[in-house]
Formats: structure tokens, sequence, C-alpha cells
């Protein structure tokens, strides 16, 4: 041991002091709750008024949680078991969380709609995240005809040659690419007019030579988050290219064009969304000629999409201004034409910049398919009025509401936490 | 000013004026509304020629440049960019923004694309370039600009000069016969200035023909065959750099002269 004696002034340390835990205070939970919930006085006040609400809010619906009843045909039934106590009587979501999800569908069907389902998400997964194979695609491609198939049933000989369609649009381009203008007319017009004329025959023919198909499921026995999803997710994957088309119509310098697409969007937007609906369910077929049978569901979705659309492209179009001129100057100098400097260059930062208006456009439209229930559609509002006019289920209202809250909260909370993901992962400005 | 390449010897071997000519503008005026702001512009430039543009801010020094990609459009009179009359014809102009660079004030690198990505962009969609031969073509610009190892970041982590460099890297990568320059130091701090400079000067020594609008006088000196004075819309004076510099005819050259280098 080297003391450090009074008139030598070196030292040298012969033994080293081992690493100790810091104090309470300076690390660890203690520090957190102090810098956190009492760093003054007004924190500590807001800290316990928060405490205490959190108290008063478990000691009240805790119980209600806690002594809920999950076996029981009915609210009766359900009281009885209660017996006084006030709780939750979730027996009602064990009894008709089949009609919650699928509305009337035939119950020996379940699997269809439950097959579409997971197929959408096999679907989905390339599109929102990079690190799926990109070969998957082409199985999203496939999906809107094969989950139409399976929803619906009939024939499959519908979905293919209703495929097909696309098909020969993309052969027309192809044949007529020389001329860009006529080729992009023909590529939509050809397959329009496959559809209206051909389609019906055709399928009609081969489904007789070779009959395959299933069971056929009218649009009036859907129902519940089944249509819920049907009608969003058709409508948010179909709003956004279309809201793309018109944000760039709007900007465009072809008067007719642009005159067009600042007419739709003003209209649609300057309509309440019931009235849209209410037009496709009974003004629609006043204009439709007499005998065509166009399926209530298919015109929702087409009105939903057109509504969610004319929002989109004024999301898209506060993107597109947000972007520095130079980047349209640096595309055209470049020599890109006007598509590829939209795709490559314009569009990609353009949404980038939309991305918080765009997923609010698409939460937005989601909790809206609620409306359909004015028009007689069976969404799970519907469902949960038709439930409380059963004797059985009479004067429940918080259970079911709160399942349909929760179901939805998750689909949109989802929305909202991939919206944050991608635009994370898109962040390479480094500002 | 001319401090920035003082230190540096410039070598003139390649640096040749050929008879062919690379840019033939007559008689070309441009209105934006009612504000004339071209004014009977007449210009040819041959190959190979080394051409800065100057003139007080408002003069029309950018609006002219970018008349010769057609970023603006002229009304009246003609530009012919290597053989192409610029017109409303679409093919005409793609064709001669394919062969014309242009590099910015402010860069406008694409901010969502990696360095490489920026430079292989247009000779893939544009000139379908197989993707790996773009790449080797990026990264012998980028060896050239001296940035080889910054390829795989995004512009925003690079320097102002780097981005500049980049930029002229990206309008290289599609092979022009022709440069234009749009005050590509005006945005930049002292020292990124001497980068691009130096970047711009062996560009000039490969015998590459540009047009540059700037305000680095040494720049002038040291490399442009011509010095074109512009004000009010209008070519006022254009001289070889050491009369221009030494012996300025018009009053308004004098003025702004002795406004530029005066300090
Ligand atoms: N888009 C436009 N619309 C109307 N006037 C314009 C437009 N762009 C430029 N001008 C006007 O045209 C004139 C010439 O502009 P230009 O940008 O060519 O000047 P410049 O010589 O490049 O000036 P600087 O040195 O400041 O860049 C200016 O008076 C300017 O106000
Ligand atoms: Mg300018």
């Amino acid at each position: 041991m080297a003391n450090p004696s009074k008139n030598n002034i070196a030292y040298v340390r012969t033994t080293m002091l081992t690493e100790q835990a810091p104090p309470i205070t300076a690390a660890g939970p203690v520090l957190w709750i102090r810098t956190n919930l009492f760093s003054g006085p007004f924190n500590t006040i807001a800290t316990l008024v928060g405490l205490y609400c959190v108290y008063w809010l478990v000691g009240h619906i805790g119980p209600w949680f806690l002594y809920s009843v999950w076996n029981a045909n009915s609210l009766a039934e359900c009281r009885e078991i209660l017996n006084g106590v006030n709780a939750a009587c979730f027996g009602v979501i064990k009894d008709r969380w089949h009609q919650l999800l699928f509305g009337f569908y035939p119950p020996e069907a379940y699997w269809r709609p439950t097959l579409a389902f997971v197929l959408m998400i096999v679907a989905m997964a390339p599109i929102l995240f990079e690190s799926v194979p990109r070969k998957v695609l082409w199985f999203s491609a496939i999906f809107p005809a094969l989950a139409f198939w399976l929803l619906w049933g009939g024939t499959i000989w519908f979905s293919v040659v209703g495929m097909l369609g696309f098909g020969i649009g993309y052969a027309v381009y192809r044949a007529l690419v020389k001329n860009m203008l006529l080729a992009t007319i023909a590529a939509v017009l050809v397959p329009i007019l496959f559809w209206l004329f051909l389609l019906g025959p055709i399928s009609g023919a081969l489904s007789e030579a070779l009959p395959i198909g299933i069971r056929k499921i009218d649009s009036d026995e859907f129902g519940g988050f089944m249509i819920s999803i049907i009608i969003g997710v058709t409508g948010i994957a179909l709003s956004l290219p279309i809201g793309v088309l018109l944000a760039l119509g709007r900007k465009s310098d072809l008067l007719l064009v642009k005159w067009i697409c600042v007419g739709f969007i003003e209209f649609i937007r300057g309509v309440p969304l019931i009235t849209l609906l209410f037009t496709a369910s009974l003004l629609l077929n006043y204009f439709l000629p007499p005998g065509t049978n166009f399926d209530i569901v298919l015109r929702v979705v087409i009105m939903v999409t057109l509504f969610a659309a004319a929002y989109m492209a004024e999301v898209i179009r506060g993107g597109l201004a947000a972007l520095p001129q130079g980047q349209y100057e640096a595309a055209d100098a470049l020599g890109l034409d006007y598509w590829k400097a939209h795709r490559l260059i314009i569009m990609p930062q353009a949404l980038k910049i939309s991305i918080p208006g765009i997923v609010n456009t698409f939460i937005g439209l989601f909790k809206d398919t609620t409306l359909v229930v004015f028009i007689g559609i069976l969404d799970p509002i519907g469902l949960s009025n038709a439930i409380r006019a059963d004797s059985n289920w009479n004067g429940i209202y918080w259970e079911l509401f709160g399942f349909i809250a929760l179901c939805f909260f998750i689909f949109c909370f989802s929305m909202s936490r991939y919206s944050q993901y991608l635009e994370n992962k898109l962040k390479t400005d480094h500002r | 000013m001319s401090e920035a390449i003082a230190d540096r010897d410039i070598d003139r071997s390649q640096m040749q004026v050929s008879d062919e000519v690379a840019i033939q503008i007559t008689g070309m005026n441009k209105w934006y509304g009612t504000f004339h702001v071209l004014k009977d512009i007449n210009l040819t430039v041959n190959r190979g020629e080394r051409i800065v543009i100057a003139g007080p801010s408002g003069s029309g020094k950018s609006t002219m440049i970018r008349c010769i990609n057609r970023l603006e459009e002229h009304q009246q009179g003609q530009i012919i960019v290597d053989g192409t009359e610029l017109s409303s014809d679409l093919k005409n102009i793609d064709k001669v923004r394919s062969e014309v660079g242009m590099v910015f004030q402010h860069f406008n690198l694409f901010p969502h694309l990696t360095i490489m990505e920026n430079l292989t962009l247009a000779p893939i969609w544009v000139r379908k370039t197989p993707k790996k031969e773009a790449e080797e073509v990026a990264m012998h610009y980028l060896k050239k600009v001296k940035i080889p190892e910054q390829a795989h970041k995004y512009p925003g982590q690079l320097s102002g000069g780097q981005q500049q460099r980049v930029a002229i890297a990206r309008s290289l990568c599609m092979k022009p016969r022709i440069m234009l320059f749009d005050e590509p130091t005006s945005a930049l701090d002292p020292e990124m200035i001497k980068e691009v400079l130096d970047t711009m000067i062996e560009l000039a020594e490969e015998g590459m023909t540009m047009l540059c609008v700037t305000h680095e006088m040494g720049f002038a000196q040291a490399v442009a065959n011509r010095v074109i004075f512009m004000d009010q819309g209008q070519i006022v004076e254009q001289n070889e750099p050491y009369e221009f510099f030494n012996n300025p005819k018009s009053e308004r050259t004098k003025l702004f002269l002795s406004q530029i280098l005066g300090h």
C-alpha cells in the first residue's frame, strides 16, 4: 500500500476501484419517475390527478369486465346469472359473433370469406412490405378475381374470362403502341366493350361446356364486417390510383382534361356521401336499362371509391404542390418524358409527403362504410340493430357497440401504425 | 474571386473550337405575359466553345439558357441545337434534352434516390442502357468528380459542393454534347466553390461545349473563349475574355465590371 506521505507528492495507485452501481437517484426507475412525473409542482399535481382518474376508471369499469358473463343465450338469462351485479353480458358476442362477421351468409360457406380474407393478407403482403418476394405480386394481381369468385360463387369462368379482359387490354396496347394516344384509348375501351358484350356469353358457354363452380350467393346475404372489409378494401385499393390520376388531371395543360377533373372533384366533395349512397341504391336503377341486375354491393363500392378518390386527389395535389419546381426541371432536363418523370421522380416524392393525408382518407373511408346501413345493407351497425330487435337481446348496447368499436379500432389503428412505419422507412432527406 | 483557380495550370491541348455549329439562335424573342424578357437574341455557339454569360440580376441570363433545352418556351425566332430545331414537337424536345446536360443553382438532385440511382436513372429509362453498364458509367463519373465513396448515400447526406458535383456527374452520365450551367456555384460556400470550379475546368479541358451563367470572373478569364454580357434581356456585348475585362466597349459593361470586380 502506497499511502501518499506528507512530503512526497508522487502518488501511484496500486489497487483499481471496481465499478459501482449508480446511486438510486442517478439512473433507473427512480430517476425516470422523478424527471417525468414529479419534476415540478405542476407536474406533480398533474401526475396525482392522472393517477386518481386511472384509479376511478379502473374501479368502475374493472368489475364490469371482471364479472362479465360469457355463457348466456339471452339478456334475461344473463341478468339472472349476474343477480343484480352491474357487469357486462358478453354472451351476446359469443352467441352472435358469426352474424357480426358474416351477416346472413350461409354458415356452411363461412370458409369462403375466411379463405378470401387470408388470401387477401397474402396478396397485400408484397405491396405493403418490400421484403416479401416480388413474385407474390402475380398472386396480388389475380386476387381480386379470385376473391370475387369465392365470395359470390357461381361459375369460375366468369372470373377467369373477366381477368382475360385485362390481358386483351394489354395486347391491344402493345399492338398499337406506336401511337400512344390511340393505344391508351383502345386499351381502355376494348376491355370495357369486351366485359359489356362478350363476358356474359363466353363465360356462359364455357360453364356449360365445363361446369366448374361453387354455390352462388347473392349480395343480400352479405353483411357484418365482411361487407365493411369488402367495401373498405376495394375502395382503398381503387381510390388511390384514381386519386393520383385526378390530381394529375387537375394540373394538366389540356383544358378539357383539367375541367373534367376539377368538375368531378368539386362535385363529389360538394355532396354528402349518404346522398351518393342513396343515388347508388335508388336512382341508378332508373338510368340503367331495365332488367340489368347491377349488384348493390358493387354500386356502393363504386360510389365509396369515387367519393374517396375526390378527397385523395386533393391530398395528393397538396403533395405535388409541396415539391420544388426544380424537381420537375431536373427530370425534364434529363430527357424523361411526362409519364416517366411522374412515375420515377414526382409521384414517389409527392405520395411520400402525402402519406398522413392519404391514410387519413383511408381511415375515414373505412369508417364511412358504416353509412351503408341507411340503404339497407347489414353492416356491423345494421346487424347490431337486428340483434337488438331480437327479443333475446332486446336492450343490450354497450357490449355490442364496444365490440364493433374494438374491431374498427384494430383496423384503423393498424393502418395508422403502418403509415408511420412507411414514413420512417422512406425518410431519406436527413434533415 | 479569381483566387479560387489561380493556383491551377490549365491544359489547353484539347480545348479546340471547331467550325461545326452546336447551337444556333436567331432572332429569338420571349415574353412572360406582356413582359418582354428576351429581345432579339442572336447567338451562334460552335462545338468546343466555352462561353460565360454574365450580367446583372434579372437580365434574362437564366431564361436564355433555359430556352436552349426548352425548360422555357420562346415565342419568336429560331433555336437549333445539334441540328434539331426546337418547336412544340415533343420528339425534338426529348432529343435535344437528352443531348444537352444542365446543372442548376440548387442542384435539384432527387432526394428520394441514392446518388447511384440519381446517376443511373436517366441512362436506364431514357437511353435504355442495361443497369450494370449504367452503374459502371456512373461510377466512372463519380470518380471523375472525386466522390466515388458516396455512391450509396442519399443527397441529403452530402455537402453542397459534393451535391453539385453529383449533379454534374448526373448530367455527364447521359453523355451530353453540350453542357449548360446556371450559376452552379452561387449557392455554395467559398471552399466548395473551388471543388465545383475544378470539376468544370476539367470538363473544359476535355473539350466539352459549355455555356455557363456565372459570376466567377476568375473562371471566365481562365477557361472561357468568349464572354457574353446581357442586360435588360439583350446581349449587350460579347468578346474574348481578355478584351472583355480589360477593354470593355459599352458603358453598361464598364459599370457592371466596376461593380463586380471593384471591391
Ligand atoms: N416565370 C416567370 N414569370 C414572369 N417573369 C419571370 C419569370 N421568370 C423570370 N421572370 C422575370 O424575367 C426576368 C429575367 O429573369 P432571369 O431569371 O432570366 O434573370 P437572371 O439574369 O437569371 O437573373 P439572376 O442573376 O438573378 O438569376 C426577370 O425580370 C424576372 O423577374
Ligand atoms: Mg438566374
